[in-house]
């Protein structure tokens, strides 16, 4: 859905009609200038994170073992083991709260932008998204803790924090795909009211494909958010250094939560075992977003 | 069709996932190579009840209790148990709501609110408070050209709360005769999450060093720079010359940290297991029958020769009665080897083996949990 | 579908697309479509569809669950705050004391938390902001095309690694590279309060400094996907009319594509600075505690409200004392809130002036 400016680009370039200004081409000299140097000054650090992490967790993730086996009945300072466990507990509870928070984060969005208008519920709605993206996540975390275990008496589990995960993603995607459903151009939608499509479809058919490359960009990004986030799980399921691979009940371990783990472990199988953990989150991460990017090619409007 | 496709996703993903659940293994036999080969099983140990255990609390009795697993796993095939070192607040806390099997704690439960709930969540009967793991704090610091370092609790009390502000102080000086003591400022390092070793520490300067800054979990010095965890202060000391702190004596070890020797009053002494073990030796039990709460005073103001009185004593938190049949019989499996076969491999990871004496109470004290 | 919206689109796409006669003109600077529909819809349509009913009964039901959800959290906090306000032995919002061992006597005060979240989150947000405008104006509009792509790719790529990845490359990568800089700054530039030796040591890099760098490259990729997002749909037409009156590459940028995604990036911005704000683990990991309090130097330690309570959490056995914590929490929710309206506001006044 990219604009097309390679061409208007080549066209700007030579002035056909007139000779630029020296103070315009400067203005243009320097903010060329700018926006590569602020360019090339992010790549720095983030080139830099991720080489630390790949350098330091590379070699733990080539061992067969790391994909397969738990950590279970290892000490800290034995080699060995692998990050099973903690994989299945982060895609687990990730994708448990993308498909609770998914739906409501979208219907949200919709709401606002479709039909809430300037009602009042649409206001408020608006403002307690705002004080949601504000909720750090050791409070959601709290929160949940209190209402889930302390009120409702049910156990620590990795649905807990699903749901405290929940209440982070859910903002972000809300946002996100605000933002992208209120450029749709109207005059899609209204081709369509033209062509007598009731509005439900209209949105379900065309707003919604129209902005959906942006709405997957926000729901991995809210999802890579969650996936990472370290408060919920410390909180609100115990670690469990074997597999586990029931929801409601029970210890399971995350990548996050493994990681909080073995830092406190001094020994170099602790060390390795964190930096493993971080890039397999990372290649996790990646996959979700590669597969994003997929369906969203596949899905998008087709333009010309 | 969005929202179906996208299901669709999901769904592969999520077969994805059950399909990577057909190849996980919780067996790590191999790697762990049979290190655990049972010296002298003096006690028979009754395998048996439920297979998954948890636990919770204490992160510095962690890797103790990794290696009670392994020794409970090599006793009784096809057991495991989850500890998860999230704090001994949330450890007592999770105990008395019945979340976890059994708690681990820096401290004794609370008489009062504590004690109620933890009766409460066994039946009405007590809570026992077993001190299993004894760790070691090791006063650790980084000077240059200073390999060797005398400290007792009055200077070291002096020390955190800034009152001895250089490594040359005479405070130092005479403690240290021989020793080329730099014009240096020390840094004291603490540690900035609320920690049960913080409030050990505190507590071991107030008997012995009199130290008037008050314990607890918050380091109250008011001097220095707080990092998060042991890996946090272990790491900031070993990266500043001139810098002291407190911190789990496995972390100092790996982090090559200089280990202060400790004069009690009888000599300068080595933080050795040994050492330690004297210690623990002399301490006096202030709990009644099988509740074995530690006079920690006895350990902290220990003048005997040759013991290292700078001790973190955590305790198991456990039903004396109350447990359903399952659970007790695999709490009773798990404590007894944790008190025998699970002792072989402490030392190596930084903790003090039970002297035998003690040893001896802590069985009987889990022979009687029903 | 005789939606009452029907009729009133039209108005304004009239409305938008005369402005696209207009567009080209420097001083164009209006998004081409208001991001709030702007009458109510709320009147009665005639004949309503089963589908449009359930569809827009769930979306309203979303809302309203939205409204509940946060009272709820809001009502909790408040609750269970409220008690340890009232046992508070100092005043909360200007003691910087933070003692909260005896729950018995309690004494909190938030002042050194304010400032120093403040600040991180500050620092974070000005080196963040510029950049990631600049890394999405490179993306869309710079970069060669077959570049772009395997650029925003590894920027995406950084809001996949997680918080406490952030944490530990600060202190153990970072932190160590900083400290010939922190202390030429403190040499040559400490006359001035921002650069004033701090009260913790330089040499570990637990200082505002480091952290607000960090916080900063960890907000980069949330801004810059959200505004490239934004900027990527200016419409062709704008930036074809702009060039066809001349403009050069810096002009097209500032008449068409920022003036369209001005929303977007403040939005986005607002976002990054939430997280900034919030942020936990990392800020807990890298910024050192001091007991001296924080003194307006970028090279002091302290706490920000979220690390203090990360740091404490494990050891909330006492409601009074886990009570001082979540009123701190509390307090963040109120400082996000303000932030977020401010720039709520300052989006709305500038659609008023168009």
């Amino acid at each position: 859905m990219s604009t097309n400016l390679a061409d208007p680009t080549r066209l700007a370039t030579p002035p056909t009609f007139q000779s630029v200004s020296l103070s315009r081409r400067i203005k243009n000299g320097l903010a060329t200038g700018l926006v590569w140097g602020a360019f090339l000054i992010a790549i720095i650090p983030l080139v830099w994170v991720l080489y630390t992490v790949l350098q330091r967790g590379f070699p733990v993730i080539l061992d067969g073992d790391w994909w397969q086996k738990s950590m279970s009945g290892l000490l800290a300072r034995q080699q060995g083991g692998g990050a099973y466990h903690a994989i299945y507990g982060t895609l687990v509870q990730g994708l448990v709260c993308a498909v609770i928070s998914v739906p409501i984060g979208i219907m949200v969005a919709i709401y606002l932008v479709e039909y809430g208008g300037r009602s009042r519920l649409a206001k408020s709605t608006t403002f307690m998204v705002d004080i949601l993206t504000g909720v750090p996540s050791i409070v959601a975390a709290l929160f949940v803790y209190t209402v889930w275990i302390t009120y409702f008496g049910l156990g620590r589990s990795a649905l807990a924090v699903s749901l405290a995960l929940v209440l982070l993603m859910v903002p972000v995607i809300v946002r996100t795909t605000e933002e992208m459903l209120k450029i749709v151009p109207d005059e899609l939608r209204e081709a369509s009211y033209a062509l007598g499509i009731p509005k439900w479809k209209t949105i379900v058919k065309i707003v919604i494909p129209t902005a959906l490359s942006g709405i997957l960009t926000g729901i991995m990004l809210a999802l890579a958010r969650v996936m990472g986030e370290t408060a919920p799980v410390l909180v609100l399921a115990a670690y469990a250094p074997f597999i586990n691979y029931n929801l409601f009940d029970g210890p399971m371990a995350s990548l996050p939560l493994m990681m909080v783990n073995e830092r406190n472990n001094p020994t170099q199988a602790g060390f390795e075992r964190i930096w493993g953990a971080a890039i397999t989150l990372v290649v996790l991460i990646t996959l979700f977003n590669l597969l994003a990017t997929v369906i969203s090619r596949a899905l998008a409007p087709k333009t010309k | 069709m969005k929202i179906q496709r996208h299901g669709a996703v999901l769904g592969l993903v999520a077969a994805g996932a059950l399909l990577l659940s057909a190849c996980g293994s919780d067996n790590n036999t191999g790697a762990a190579g049979g290190n655990t080969t049972s010296n002298a099983a003096s006690v028979p140990v009754e395998c048996g009840g439920k297979t998954k255990l948890n636990a919770e609390g204490s992160s510095a009795q962690k890797n103790a209790v990794d290696a009670f697993v392994q020794a409970y796993q090599a006793a009784c095939p096809g057991v495991d148990l989850a500890y998860n070192p999230s704090g001994s607040g949330a450890g007592v806390k999770n105990f008395n709501a019945g979340q976890v099997d059994f708690g681990g704690s820096d401290s004794a439960l609370k008489e009062g609110a504590e004690t109620e709930a933890a009766a409460k969540r066994c039946q009405t009967n007590p809570a026992w408070n077993l001190p299993l793991v004894f760790g070691p704090v090791a006063i650790g610091y980084k000077v240059t050209g200073v390999d060797s370092l005398v400290l007792d609790a009055k200077t070291t009390a002096a020390i955190f709360s800034g009152a001895v502000k250089k490594w040359n102080d005479p405070a130092i000086k005479a403690l240290n005769g021989s020793a080329n003591l730099p014009d240096k400022d020390i840094a004291v390092i603490y540690r900035s999450d609320e920690s049960g070793t913080t409030d050990n520490f505190q507590k071991y300067l107030k008997v012995a060093g009199g130290w008037t800054k008050g314990d607890g979990k918050q380091f109250k010095g008011g001097i220095g720079e707080g990092k998060e965890k042991s890996a946090g202060v272990a790491q900031a000391v070993g990266s500043i010359d001139g810098a002291i702190t407190y911190v789990e004596w496995s972390f100092a070890q790996d982090n090559k940290l200089s280990i202060a020797k400790i004069d009690s009053g009888a000599g300068a002494v080595e933080l050795t297991a040994e050492s330690a073990g004297k210690a623990i030796d002399g301490a006096k039990i202030k709990g009644e029958g099988n509740n074995l709460i530690l006079d920690l005073d006895s350990i902290y103001g220990s003048k005997a020769a040759g013991a290292y009185p700078l001790l973190l004593a955590t305790y198991e938190i456990v039903c004396s009665k109350g447990y359903d049949a399952d659970t007790a019989k695999a709490v009773k499996a798990f404590l007894t080897v944790a008190a025998t076969t699970g002792q072989a491999q402490l030392a190596e990871a930084g903790y003090v083996p039970l002297p035998k004496a003690f040893q001896d109470k802590l069985l009987t004290a889990v022979k009687a949990i029903a | 579908m005789n939606d009452p919206v029907v009729a009133k689109r039209p108005a304004r796409s009239g409305a938008s697309g005369a402005e696209r006669g207009v567009a080209a003109a420097p001083t164009a600077s209006e998004a081409p479509i208001p991001p709030t529909p702007e009458a109510p819809e709320t009147a009665k349509a005639p004949h309503v569809r089963p589908g449009d009913r359930i569809f827009r009964g769930l979306a309203t039901g979303s809302g309203v669950f939205i409204v509940v959800l946060i009272g709820a959290i809001g009502l909790f906090l408040i609750l269970q705050a409220i008690p340890s306000l009232g046992l508070d032995n100092v005043n909360f919002l200007t003691s910087r004391e933070w003692n909260t061992t005896d729950p018995a006597n309690l004494r909190f005060g938030i002042l050194d938390l304010t400032l120093v979240t403040v600040v991180v989150a500050l620092v974070a947000l000005l080196i963040a902001m510029p950049i990631a405008l600049g890394i999405a104006l490179f993306l869309t509009q710079y970069a060669p095309r077959n570049l772009a792509r395997p650029f925003a790719y590894v920027i995406d790529l950084l809001a996949a690694v997680p918080s406490i990845v952030f944490g530990l490359w600060g202190l153990f990568v970072l932190g160590p590279v900083l400290y010939p800089f922190s202390e030429w700054l403190i040499e040559n530039l400490g006359w001035f309060p921002l650069f004033a030796k701090g009260n913790v040591n330089v040499q570990l890099g637990g200082t505002v400094f480091t952290a607000g760098i960090v916080v900063a490259v960890m907000i980069l990729p949330i801004i810059t996907a959200v505004s490239r997002e934004v900027f990527e749909r200016t419409p062709t037409m704008h930036v074809e009319g702009a060039i066809a009156l001349g403009a050069t590459k810096w002009e097209v940028v500032r008449t068409t594509v920022l003036p369209f995604g001005k929303a977007g990036y403040v939005s986005a911005s607002m976002l990054g600075l939430g997280r900034a704000l919030g942020e936990t683990i990392a800020v807990a990991i890298i910024l050192s505690t001091a007991t001296a309090s924080f003194g307006w130097s970028l090279f002091d330690g302290g706490s920000t409200f979220a690390s203090k309570i990360a740091l404490a959490a494990p050891e909330f056995n006492d409601p009074r004392s886990a009570g001082a914590y979540i009123a701190a929490g509390l307090v963040l929710f109120v400082l996000t809130f303000v932030v977020n309206a401010i720039a709520r506001s300052i989006v709305a006044g500038h659609k008023e002036y168009e």
